[in-house]
Order: C-alpha cells, then sequence, then structure tokens
C-alpha cells in the first residue's frame, strides 16, 4: 500500500497522545494546576494534531462531519465518535485537575478506556481488510495497542511500566512481521484465484499505458528490498534504544532522547506497516507473485 | 445505509465471456463515455498528452497461460465491479455513501455524502473502485443503473453501456437470482465461475472461463515464440529524487 505521510504521522502522533491519556487517567495520584496543564497539553497536540494530519488525506472534506454516521457497520466511523468522546472526557478531567485541583477518579477511568478504543478502532480499520492479509491478523490490534500504551508510559514518566510495555510491543511487532510475511500466502489468494485461468498465469498487458488511482494507492514496491534493513534500524529506534535509556540514571535530556527515538522508531514501523502491506489486486497488476501460495 | 441487505430480490449482474472477449476495449469507451455524460461527476482524464492518466469503471487487462507444454494462450480480461452479495466495500463507508440495493443488488456511491477517504477502494479485492482525482469521489461501476430502467430511450439500448456495445458479444447482462433467465442458464452451461473466492465476498458476475483450443500444429510450435524473446529482459527501474537518494544510502549500509 501507498504509504501517505498524513496517515502514518497521524497513526504514531495519536496513538502516544491517546497512550498519554491512558495514563493520566489511571494515575493513583495524578498531577494538579500547572503540571497538569503541561501533561494534558502534550497529550492534546500530540492526538488532535494526529486527527487533524488524517482529513489531509480525505479528498473531499467537506463531507468528512458524515462519517459519524455508520457506526454500526464501520470502524472508520466508530474510530470518529470513539476519538471525540474521549476528548470530550479527557477534557472534563484535565479542566477539573488544572483549574480546580480536583481529582475525578472515575472520570479519568472513563477517558482511559475511550483512549484505548480509539487507539483499538484505528487498528480496526486496518485489520479488517482481507484485501491485505498482512494486515488482517491478531497481532495487528495488539501492536497498535502496545505502542499507544508504551510511548504513553513514557511521555508520562513511569519508567518500569515504560520498560514493560516496550518489551510487550517488542514481542508483538517481531510477531506481526514473522506472521505478516505469510498472511499472503495463509489467506490463499493467488493470480490463478484472481483470474480463474489455469497454468504459470503472468500479467501480459496493463490495461493501460501509464499508472492509475489503484496502482498507486495499492501496488506500492518502491524500496521493498530494504525491509529487512528498516526493519532492524525501527526496532533499535523503537525498542532497543529507548530500554536501554530507560535502565541508566533518569535525566529530562536522556528521557527526552529516549522519547524521540521510540516515535521516530515508531514511525519507521508504520511507513513499513504500510509499504510491506500487499493489497490482493495487486496480483491483477502481476505484483506479489512471490508472496502467493504455490500454485496447486 | 452501509448495513447490507440480507437478501436482494434480484441480483442483477454482468456475465463476461473470457473466451469470446478479444480485448477492443469498445466497453471501456463505451463505458466512460456513457458515464462521463450521465449520472454523477464525469470520469477525469488527466495529463493527457504526457504520462496520462484517468478514471474507469472498466478495464481491460490481458493475462498469458503458460502450461507445462505447448504455447502459451493470451486471455483479455475485462474486470468492472462485481456487485458482490456480501460487498466488504460497503461495510467499511464511514459516511452511509456506499450502500447495496435491496430491491436489484446493485452496489453504488452517493457522492453527495462521499468524503473520499478511499477506504471501500482499499477493501475491494478488485480493484473495482477508484478515486476521481479531480472530483475527489470514489467512482464505481453502476452497472448503468440510468440506463437499465431509462424509459426515455429506446428498448434496445435499456442495457449497460459495455453491454449494448461489446463487438464479440463477450458481455452479457441479466438477473442472476433467477434460475431461468438467459444468463444463469449461460453460466450453468459454461461453468461461469467466481473471481477470488476465497474472499469471501460472494460476486454477483460471473466469469465464463475460455473453451479449450485445438491442438493442431502444436507440436511443432512449442519453443520460444520468438528468437528475440531473451533479448527482450525488462529495463531496470531506478527510483529517483529522495527515495532514490534513500535507496542508495540503505545500499551502503
Ligand atoms: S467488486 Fe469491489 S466494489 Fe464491487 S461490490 Fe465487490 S467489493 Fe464492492
Ligand atoms: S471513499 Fe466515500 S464511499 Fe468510499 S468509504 Fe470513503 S466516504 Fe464511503
Ligand atoms: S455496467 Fe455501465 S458502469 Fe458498469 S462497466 Fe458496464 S458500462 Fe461501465
Amino acid at each position: 500500500m501507498h504509504p501517505a505521510p498524513s496517515v502514518i504521522l497521524f497513526s504514531t502522533l495519536s496513538g502516544a497522545g491517546f497512550g498519554l491519556f491512558v495514563f493520566l487517567g489511571l494515575m493513583p495520584v495524578p498531577p494538579v494546576g500547572w503540571a497538569a496543564f503541561v501533561f494534558f497539553a502534550v497529550a492534546y497536540a500530540l492526538s488532535v494534531a494526529g486527527l487533524l494530519s488524517a482529513t489531509f488525506h480525505l479528498k473531499n472534506k467537506k463531507n468528512a462531519w458524515k462519517s459519524y454516521r455508520e457506526w454500526r457497520t464501520s470502524w472508520l466511523s466508530r474510530e470518529a465518535w470513539a476519538a471525540v468522546f474521549a476528548l470530550l472526557t479527557m477534557a472534563v478531567y484535565a479542566i477539573a485537575l488544572i483549574f480546580f485541583g480536583v481529582h475525578l477518579a472515575p472520570v479519568g477511568w472513563l477517558g482511559a478506556i475511550l483512549s484505548l478504543a480509539t487507539v483499538f478502532t484505528t487498528a480496526m480499520i486496518y485489520t479488517q481488510l482481507r484485501a491485505v492479509p498482512r494486515w488482517n491478523q491478531t497481532a495487528t490490534p495488539l501492536m497498535f495497542l502496545t505502542f499507544s500504551l508504551a510511548g504513553g508510559a513514557m511521555l508520562s514518566g513511569f519508567v518500569t511500566v515504560a520498560a514493560a510495555f516496550l518489551l510487550a510491543a517488542g514481542g508483538v511487532l517481531l510477531w506481526h512481521w514473522w506472521k505478516g510475511d505469510r498472511r499472503f500466502a495463509e489467506a490463499g489468494t493467488t493470480i490463478q484465484s484472481a483470474t480463474r485461468l489455469h497454468d504459470r498465469v503472468t500479467l501480459f498487458e496493463k490495461p493501460h499505458t501509464g499508472d492509475n488511482y489503484l496502482t498507486r494507492e495499492m501496488v506500492f514496491r518502491v524500496a521493498r528490498k530494504h525491509a529487512v534493513k528498516l526493519r532492524v534500524i525501527a526496532f533499535v529506534l523503537a525498542v532497543v534504544f529507548p530500554l536501554i535509556l530507560l535502565l541508566l540514571p533518569m535525566s529530562h535530556a536522556l528521557a527526552a532522547v529516549a522519547i524521540l527515538s521510540h516515535l521516530a522508531g515508531v514511525l519507521t514501523t508504520r511507513w513499513l506497516f504500510f509499504a510491506e502491506a500487499e493489497h490482493v489486486v495487486g496480483l491483477y497488476y502481476g505484483a506479489h507473485l512471490g508472496k502467493q501460495a504455490r500454485a496447486a | 445505509m452501509t448495513a447490507l441487505p440480507a437478501s436482494t430480490q434480484k441480483k442483477l449482474g454482468l456475465v463476461i465471456d473470457l473466451d469470446t472477449c478479444v480485448g477492443c476495449h469498445a466497453c471501456v469507451t463505451a463505458c466512460k463515455g456513457w458515464n462521463t455524460q450521465n449520472y454523477g461527476a464525469p470520469l477525469s482524464d488527466r495529463n493527457a498528452y504526457g504520462d496520462a492518466e484517468g478514471t474507469f469503471l472498466n478495464r481491460i487487462h490481458a493475462y498469458q497461460s503458460q502450461p507445462d507444454q505447448g504455447l502459451a494462450r493470451t486471455t483479455h480480461f475485462p474486470k468492472s465491479c462485481l456487485h458482490c452479495d456480501d460487498a466488504p466495500c460497503v461495510t467499511v463507508c464511514p459516511t452511509g455513501a456506499s450502500y447495496k440495493r435491496a430491491e436489484d443488488g446493485i452496489v453504488l456511491v452517493n457522492e453527495d455524502a462521499c468524503m473520499g477517504c478511499g477506504l471501500c477502494a482499499w477493501a475491494c479485492p478488485y480493484g473495482a473502485r477508484e478515486v476521481d482525482e479531480v472530483a475527489g469521489i470514489m467512482k464505481k461501476c453502476t452497472l448503468c443503473v440510468d440506463r437499465i430502467y431509462n424509459e426515455n430511450i429506446p428498448e434496445i439500448d435499456r442495457q449497460p453501456a459495455c453491454v449494448r456495445t461489446c463487438p464479440a458479444g463477450a458481455r452479457h447482462f441479466g438477473d442472476l437470482a433467477d434460475p431461468a433467465s438467459d444468463i444463469s442458464i449461460l453460466v450453468a452451461e459454461r461453468g461461469g465461475v467466481d473471481l477470488m473466492p476465497e474472499q469471501g465476498t460472494k460476486p454477483v458476475n460471473k466469469y465464463l472461463p475460455p473453451r479449450p483450443r485445438d491442438t493442431i500444429g502444436a507440436a511443432q510450435m512449442s519453443d520460444d515464440e520468438d528468437i528475440l524473446a531473451p533479448f527482450l529482459a525488462p529495463v531496470a527501474e531506478e527510483p529517483a529524487g529522495f527515495l532514490g537518494w534513500l535507496d542508495r544510502s540503505l545500499e551502503r549500509l
């Protein structure tokens, strides 16, 4: 799939932002006053910036508000609802802490659940797509959730919790890659099942001379050959390096480096999440032939 | 509503004959012509005198099948929306723009509600949906809903533009829910099949596989079809610009 920068930025930033909300909502003794203001400002900046950047890839933005209509079937619609509910609930919680020094614990818990729900619905938008086998697996929502919680724990300064979630996220990430590399073959869609032709089938002629929306959006192939190197870079930046820094004696500068490294690493994993995802329509364009299940 | 109807009274759709299609692209042109001049946003073309591209609701691929022995054969392969019974493109739509009609099973986009997120195109395994880059709206085959029920045009024209125009008679239109309809009989007789049945979309449109070729003379023509073939290897494509730089930097690591 084509890795649209706006969507990658969105899922990385808002993932960390909603993760921070989770910890702010669950803290037994949350900050109050100015300290609370700084934490919530960061959380809102990340989550809202993420959500805004996601609207950049809409080609008809004036109808974006209509995306609230179909929550009964559509994960994208559910995400829109979950995000609004989470942001509003956390606003009540944040105002009480910042201006009145009051800790409305149940509101915080509710906000935390809604923030997790937002990350989950985002992940399900991708997970539900059978046509993209690499995404269509259990590890996809787990990966989004663990990375969001790891980022949130780091931002809120819970060092041991952050280390635990970093380990978990690293494990899920490896699982996602390992399983993902097998999903196309497992899905069983091949150029033979796509065309129902027999023998060794290859594309003889594309339906047009240039590119089209489909080839640009779904049949992305640049730099796949670097996937292994990028995976190593992503894993080191997102998991290994922050873990090492967390184990050192903490300082604000070190924490900032750990968080930036983590976010850069998550950005890389999300770029790979899209760039490596093979859409089955690619088979009609002669792509992914090496990924398909062996012809029967 | 993006919930799918439990069942549809009719299943209007197309049957495409891969044996007779000659790959002339007449249906592509007729489809684009009709659907640019009638319902909804026109199907744009961009950069017509350069690296041309445009929006199409129907495209013709061509495939080569190489048996273990003997010559390969070419099959022209028209593809438009299959109006799936279990259409994943409909349920993912957040705005309710995409829907499947309970009366005849046609899958349509309400252009006034579409926000151009493209998720439905990602959900379709067949590549039957394309965002029009000029209008910013999702376009797909309408089964020519504005022809098939249109009482202002002669009765003979009340079928999809692509079916009406096909000079080889490779496209057929009708009700696939009715086992007695001409096209249901055609599907039964020719062993019509679903594309990507494992994707679980239950397409309404059916494809009739190519008939076996006769084998006269194949024995002495089973080598390379052209002695120049080995010299025609594809030219390597190198990414340029920022991606090219990234490519080379990663290569050096
Ligand atoms: S072919 Fe694609 S666009 Fe058409 S109904 Fe099926 S899934 Fe939807
Ligand atoms: S592109 Fe339009 S029709 Fe498709 S899912 Fe988005 S809003 Fe619905
Ligand atoms: S039925 Fe109409 S819209 Fe669909 S492919 Fe044929 S001409 Fe195009």
